[in-house]
């Protein structure tokens, strides 16, 4: 009896974790190898290949919150540069004022600005989520080419608008004269910065991963699958559809605000409809709702960029080459040629 | 006669010039099969799309339970116990047979805003998806991708997915369709059984069916209803046998 209670025991002790799919191996490799590269050029004495690595995580980070509207959703939204932008101002104009110890937005009663990451974080998220909300509520009604056209139309709104406001450096952009501050960390060493960066791409993985698995995500998938059986089973597609393009503006907001620090700097670029593409093309790239597509979107953008750019000024046409054979022959993007095609359970 | 369910009066619907709903009047009450026969393009499946709320109409009135319901919204219908199955089966293609199900399920146990806890361990939604599949004898298919499966049977996922919603009130748009004389012979008997828990509004176009199952006919013929009464009346009405039944289809 004893010596079955305790093959039983070591049973239960024993049992064997969930095996990984290959989607999610593949991901942990991305993962790793980002990490160790990062490390690796650390301690190399080899800075700026740390601040590539920091690059990546985050552009991958703004990248994540694109694909739950548009890979988990089906919302194309060609206007998330808005939230990458004003994220990354909402951190430099905290900053600024910070600095010049005035209240934001010159006006009186407002705290003057902070230079505290965390803070500093949660008003672009805030700041990002009311801006989400709004955009969803006037452009959730359309779909389609006329949901990309509206989402594209308020993006080129807050461009312009930052443009044209000399306050925060209009054309000329806003600099961050010194990194902001995390706690007690040296946030000007390389490697700190991207691994809170890391940090916060894992973060954000781990909960669009949470969220997808729970009934909200089996809601949203509806939503995209099939709108009609969604109200059919008793839930209103829209809401569902609204709080996830709420999220998806917060954590490409989040990105924006650690882009302005890893830069210095924050300009209307960040808020121009190139960067909306460039985030697109980060998801399609990696594959389309494919949790880690982003990461290995923002790998190859990132790379490309950097050791194609480095050969030929005419690297974007090779990106464009890239792009068409992705389209054509790989719809999966590159999570699909490493992992296969998507499963649902 | 028992208070109905399901009330629809003097609904019209016009599609331009078509009148494909032609101030049309129908009812369901408790414990019946209420069966609505007509000729291809009578407006059966548009008559059921404006009861079900992914039509509106240009006018009239639909109650459910006592309740106003022709400007409600198609999830607030389903939410107060309108199931609904397609004749173009409308289902997650790429989702396995039983998350169509379980997404029912969800509904009915209230907010889908709940960002945590997996789905597809969890009981209280896998389990009553897997009963309904197993009423329609589809347990085995839970796990397929529903783009695997045979016309007949995504008739009967959906079948189940109303089932799981917990219906005071069922509209089924040819059911039996691609079933098979075997397939057609099993949902008989379980409409049969299943209309004492929840009437149905079913629209067949299998004559045996049809007068086995029911217990009232409603004969809609562009867009009106042109008869109306039990499967006796309806199989001997010469108005009815002229315009839709024909002397072969109705000879048996
Ligand atoms: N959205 C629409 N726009 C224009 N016309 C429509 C629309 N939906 C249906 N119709 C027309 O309305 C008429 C009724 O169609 P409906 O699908 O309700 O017929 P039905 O009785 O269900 O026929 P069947 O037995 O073939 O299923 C048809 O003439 C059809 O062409
Ligand atoms: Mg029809």
């Amino acid at each position: 009896m004893t010596s079955l209670d305790s093959t039983q025991q070591s049973r239960a002790k024993s049992r064997p974790l969930p095996a990984f799919t290959r989607e999610q191996w593949v991901s942990l490799i991305l993962l790793a190898g980002l990490a160790l590269a990062a490390s690796v050029a650390h301690f190399a004495g080899e800075p700026y290949f740390v601040d590539l690595a920091s690059r990546i995580a985050i552009i991958a980070l703004a990248g994540v919150g694109l694909n739950l509207a548009l890979g988990f959703g089906g919302l194309v939204s060609f206007g998330h540069a808005a939230f990458f932008g004003l994220g990354g101002y909402t951190v430099s104009v905290g900053a600024f004022h910070a600095f010049n110890m005035t209240p934001i937005l010159g006006i009186d009663f407002l705290p003057a600005g902070s230079d505290q990451m965390v803070p500093l974080w949660i008003t672009a998220m805030s700041v990002c989520g009311v801006v989400a909300w709004l955009i969803g509520r006037i452009s959730l009604g359309t779909s389609g080419v006329y949901f990309i056209m509206i989402t594209l139309a308020f993006a080129q709104m807050i461009y312009y608008f930052a443009v044209s406001w000399p306050a925060y450096g209009g054309e000329d952009g806003l600099p961050i004269y010194i990194r902001n501050q995390f706690y007690g960390l040296d946030t000007t060493n390389s490697l700190v910065f991207f691994g809170l960066s890391f940090a916060l791409l894992l973060l954000a993985l781990g909960f669009c991963q949470r969220i997808m698995a729970a009934r909200f995500g089996a809601a949203l998938t509806m939503a995209r699958l099939n709108p009609v059986r969604l109200a059919t089973a008793g839930v209103e597609p829209r809401p569902i559809k609204q709080v996830a393009f709420v999220i998806s503006g917060m954590i490409t907001g989040l990105a924006g605000a650690l882009y302005a620090d890893l830069n210095g700097f924050v300009g209307p670029s960040m808020l121009s409809w190139h960067q909306s593409g460039e985030i697109m093309v980060i998801v399609i790239l990696g594959g389309v709702g494919r949790l880690c597509g982003p990461l290995a979107g923002a790998i190859l953008i990132v790379l490309m960029e950097t050791f194609l750019g480095g050969l030929t000024e005419h690297w974007q046409f090779f990106l464009g080459l890239i792009i068409l054979m992705v389209v054509l022959f790989a719809p999966g993007g590159v999570m699909g040629l490493l992992a296969g095609r998507a499963r649902h359970a | 006669m028992p208070e109905a369910i399901l009330s629809i009066q003097n609904l019209e619907k016009s599609f331009g010039a078509l009148r494909a709903t032609q101030s049309v009047s129908v009812d369901l009450v408790p414990g019946e099969i209420h069966v609505l026969i007509g000729p291809n393009g009578a407006g059966k499946s548009t008559l059921i799309a404006q009861i079900a709320g992914t039509l509106l109409p240009d006018s009239g009135e639909i109650w459910l339970d006592g309740k106003n319901i022709t400007r409600l919204s198609v999830a607030e219908r389903a939410r107060r116990g309108l199931g609904r199955s397609f004749q173009v089966s409308s289902l997650a293609e790429d989702l396995s047979v039983k998350r169509n199900v379980m997404i029912a399920v969800q509904a009915l146990q209230g907010s889908s805003f709940r960002f945590w806890t997996p789905v597809h361990s969890d009981p209280s939604l896998v389990g009553p998806a897997l009963e309904a599949l197993t009423r329609m004898g589809l347990d085995a298919r839970a796990d397929t991708p529903v783009a695997e499966l045979s016309h007949g049977e995504r008739r009967q996922v959906e079948v189940a997915c109303a089932l799981a919603l917990k219906p005071i009130a069922l509209l089924l748009d040819e059911p039996m369709a691609g079933l098979g004389p075997e397939g057609t012979a099993k949902l008989t008997l379980l409409l049969e059984k299943l209309k004492h828990d929840v009437p149905i509004l079913l629209i067949e176009h299998d004559m045996d069916a049809v007068f086995r199952l029911a217990d009232r006919i409603s004969v809609l013929v562009a867009g009106e209803v042109v008869a109306h009464g039990d499967s006796d009346a309806i199989r001997n009405n010469p108005q009815v046998r002229e315009a839709y039944l024909g002397d072969d289809r109705c000879s048996a």
